[in-house]
């Protein structure tokens, strides 16, 4: 009876895959991709689950992290440096950037060495390569709710509410993973060929961090053309947009829009440049 | 619709050897050589692909097809395409050239373990490894309980696999990809490993695939079991298909492959890797009685084998040994130069020097047929410092043997000439 079974399916349909030399640009094919979303979703659990093993404080760390981060910057810019928070205490002035901003980096940084670091399954196993970064981008998630959490606590303990606005923070976190997984694409391609990427990747996002109003408010930057270049960066209008949702204040303005507008392209340009080097993946890297 | 499982027209797949070394660590190296691809991939598609010196041809041309449930073998030397043939077959990477229809789900055992992560329980690597295998989980959820019975691991199913021993972790590893159920089954090697119980298992439950009508390609080196488990055979060398035929004659044909001298078999220097001192293996030769370096050798007069070699240095413990094997990769005998006490004290450290090693085969011991002969040479439980299973073939004409007076063919390697007594008991 079991020998039947494949003799019959194989005779109702059997998928014919066809093999050729890749040339030129390919399609996405995000039809494939969700077919392997078990496969995703896997990936993403083994990241998780593998991160916190045999770490003694576990996922305390995600606890730690941006709190250990809030007090260094309060101390540092908050308190010696008298900077600036729109008015909010400077611990959740600081805490409510660093949670878009942590989450990113994160992203940022592990997708772009994901396919380097899941060489031994490139190199031996088909699947949609693409499951490689998006499930190390998915991973950060989780550390990100885990803070959030963090945050909630430390707007109680001063005394703030979040209002409806908070809806925002999903198309928000949305934007940021987004930014993350657009140069994450990039980065991890990139870096299969060369591996110069992940030494650059820890500088690029210590540049990025202070191109972005997470210790200092985004006042600080002169008024007019300067700003507006500024907005360019879309972590500008996502923190900006965090602290509006949680706290109040200044909504971020349309350069939000734009800056939307330069990270879809980034996706798109990196899914497609990601797609035609993803051939070569297997014999480089 | 047919009942084709595999076509692929004239595969090409090339490499840049030294890719590795090309892989630009800095940033200087990056926009150098980026400048450089940018103008060679110019060129390469205007004036198609140039064989520059720097790149091989993994695979060159190949065609072929496989039927439906048909289990094709595929032999080869280290380095003649098999692996890149798998690779491109399961679409782990892309050919250079040519095209290939695959009518169904591959499955690859290409390396059993693929995925699996230290730090996790077996539970969960079973999960894992199924989802990077392109099983579903609730799949994975049905097979669970027969994985884990196929991988005997049993109660350890929770422990972190890097506390697995290695051959737990193995079997574990295999059981997974030995439950996927894909129309083709693509595996390489894998036994090599573990012990004979598992191997013995391994190879069962691949007899079963195929039993089932799926289609399975089976990469090994081991012949005996190409032998028990295909009827047909490809022999790849050099990227290229040199035969297409029923195993035995394949693995015949493989097993004679690359022999300069018949009745002699010399190693040049740059054959041997440059770790091999400080044995050096100079030439394996089969000869006559009357000393002649010969392809064909009587059973009926006896053969001599002789190893000829050089030592770098003075080894002690040094044995040499020599494998006879049938052309179906089974094993004659093994011997060793110092099996006798008395050798064994006398030669226990050899001076520096040039030696040769004789091993006389007796009269009536061997039957009529083709004979592989292997060598190696080693420190027991020390170190092996040269081996080559397939050195040497010859062969063997059974003419005056005995029992030649009928002449049908006798089973068995070997044809002793017995004592026989015959007695009338009774009237």
């Amino acid at each position: 009876m079991e020998s039947m079974k494949p003799n019959r399916k194989s005779q109702d349909q059997v998928p014919v895959i066809y093999l050729q030399p890749s040339r030129g640009w390919l399609s996405l094919d995000l039809r494939e991709l969700w077919r392997y979303r078990e496969l995703i979703f896997f990936l993403t659990w083994r990241d998780i689950k593998v991160r916190y093993k045999q770490a003694v404080l576990g996922i305390a760390w995600a606890v730690l992290q941006p709190l250990l981060t809030m007090l260094i910057f309060t101390v540092i810019f908050g308190i010696l440096l008298e900077t600036p928070s729109q008015g909010l205490p400077y611990p959740l002035f600081a805490l409510s950037a660093l949670l878009p901003w942590q989450l990113f980096a994160t992203a940022l940084q592990r997708s772009s060495i994901s396919l380097v670091g899941n060489a031994n399954l490139i190199t031996k196993i088909y699947f949609p390569r693409l499951a490689i970064p998006l499930s190390s981008v998915m991973a950060a998630l989780v550390d990100f709710g885990v803070s959030f959490v963090v945050l909630l606590l430390v707007m109680a303990y001063f005394g703030f509410w979040p209002g409806w606005n908070i809806l925002w923070l999903l198309p928000m976190t949305l934007l940021t993973l987004l930014t993350a997984l657009s140069v994450g694409l990039w980065f991890s391609a990139l870096n299969v060929q060369y591996r110069d990427v992940q030494h650059m990747v820890p500088f690029i996002i210590q540049v990025w961090m202070y191109a972005s109003p997470i210790v200092y408010p985004i006042e600080t930057i002169p008024a007019g053309i300067w700003r507006s270049l500024y907005g360019l960066n879309p972590m500008v209008g996502v923190i900006q947009g965090f602290r509006w949702a949680l706290l109040g204040g200044t909504p971020p303005d349309l350069t939000m829009l734009v800056s939307s507008g330069v990270v879809l392209l980034l996706l798109i340009s990196g899914l497609f440049y990601f797609r035609r080097m993803e051939k070569t993946f297997a014999d480089v890297v | 619709m047919s009942d084709l499982a595999i076509r692929v027209a004239n595969l090409s797949k090339q490499y840049r050897i030294g890719l590795a070394k090309e892989r630009p660590d800095t940033l200087r190296d990056l926009l150098m050589s980026g400048i450089h691809r940018l103008r060679n991939w110019f060129s390469r598609t205007q004036a198609g692909h140039a064989d520059t010196p720097d790149q091989i041809w993994a695979l060159k041309d190949i065609s072929f097809e496989v039927q439906r449930g048909q289990v094709l073998g595929i032999v080869g030397r280290n380095g003649a395409g098999k692996s890149t043939l798998l690779k491109i077959l399961s679409r782990v990477t892309d050919p250079t050239e040519g095209t290939g229809e695959i009518h169904g789900r591959v499955g690859s055992l290409l390396e059993v373990g693929t995925g699996f992560h230290p730090e996790l329980s077996g539970r969960e690597n079973i999960y894992l490894n199924g989802a990077i295998l392109g099983m579903r989980r609730e799949e994975i959820d049905r097979k669970f309980d027969e994985i884990v019975a196929f991988s005997e691991v049993g109660k350890f199913i929770d422990t972190p696999v890097k506390r697995f021993s290695s051959g737990m972790y193995l079997r574990l590893a295999f059981a997974v990809a030995a439950h996927l159920e894909p129309e083709i089954l693509v595996v390489d090697e894998v036994l090599a490993v573990g012990d004979a119980e598992f191997q013995r298992k391994c190879l069962g439950k691949m007899n079963d695939v195929a039993q089932q009508g799926r289609t399975v390609l089976f990469v090994s080196h081991d012949m005996s079991a190409i032998l028990r488990l295909t009827q047909e055979t490809i022999v790849l060398d050099n990227g290229q298909i040199v035969m297409r035929a029923p195993t035995p004659q394949a693995v015949d044909h493989y097993l004679n492959m690359g022999l300069t001298k018949q009745g002699e078999r010399t190693w040049a220097p740059e054959e041997l890797s440059q770790k091999i001192g400080p044995f050096r293996p100079i030439a394996l030769r089969v000869l006559n009685a009357d000393g002649a370096v010969v392809d064909t050798v009587t059973a009926l007069d006896g053969f001599t084998v002789e190893f000829e070699y050089h030592l770098d240095e003075a080894l002690t413990g040094l044995r040499v040994g020599l494998y006879m094997l049938t052309t179906r990769g089974e094993f004659v005998f093994t011997t060793f130069d110092t099996d006798d006490p008395h050798l064994f004290e006398a030669h226990a450290t050899r001076a520096r020097g040039r030696y040769i090693s004789r091993c006389r085969i007796p009269p009536n011991l061997m039957n009529e047929g083709r004979f592989v002969l292997g060598v190696n040479a080693s420190a027991y439980r020390i170190r092996r410092f040269f081996q080559d299973d397939k050195a040497l073939t010859f062969t063997v004409d059974a003419t005056g043997a005995p029992g030649t007076q009928w002449p049908e063919k006798r089973l068995g390697p070997v044809r002793p000439r017995f004592e026989w007594k015959i007695e009338q008991i009774e009237k």
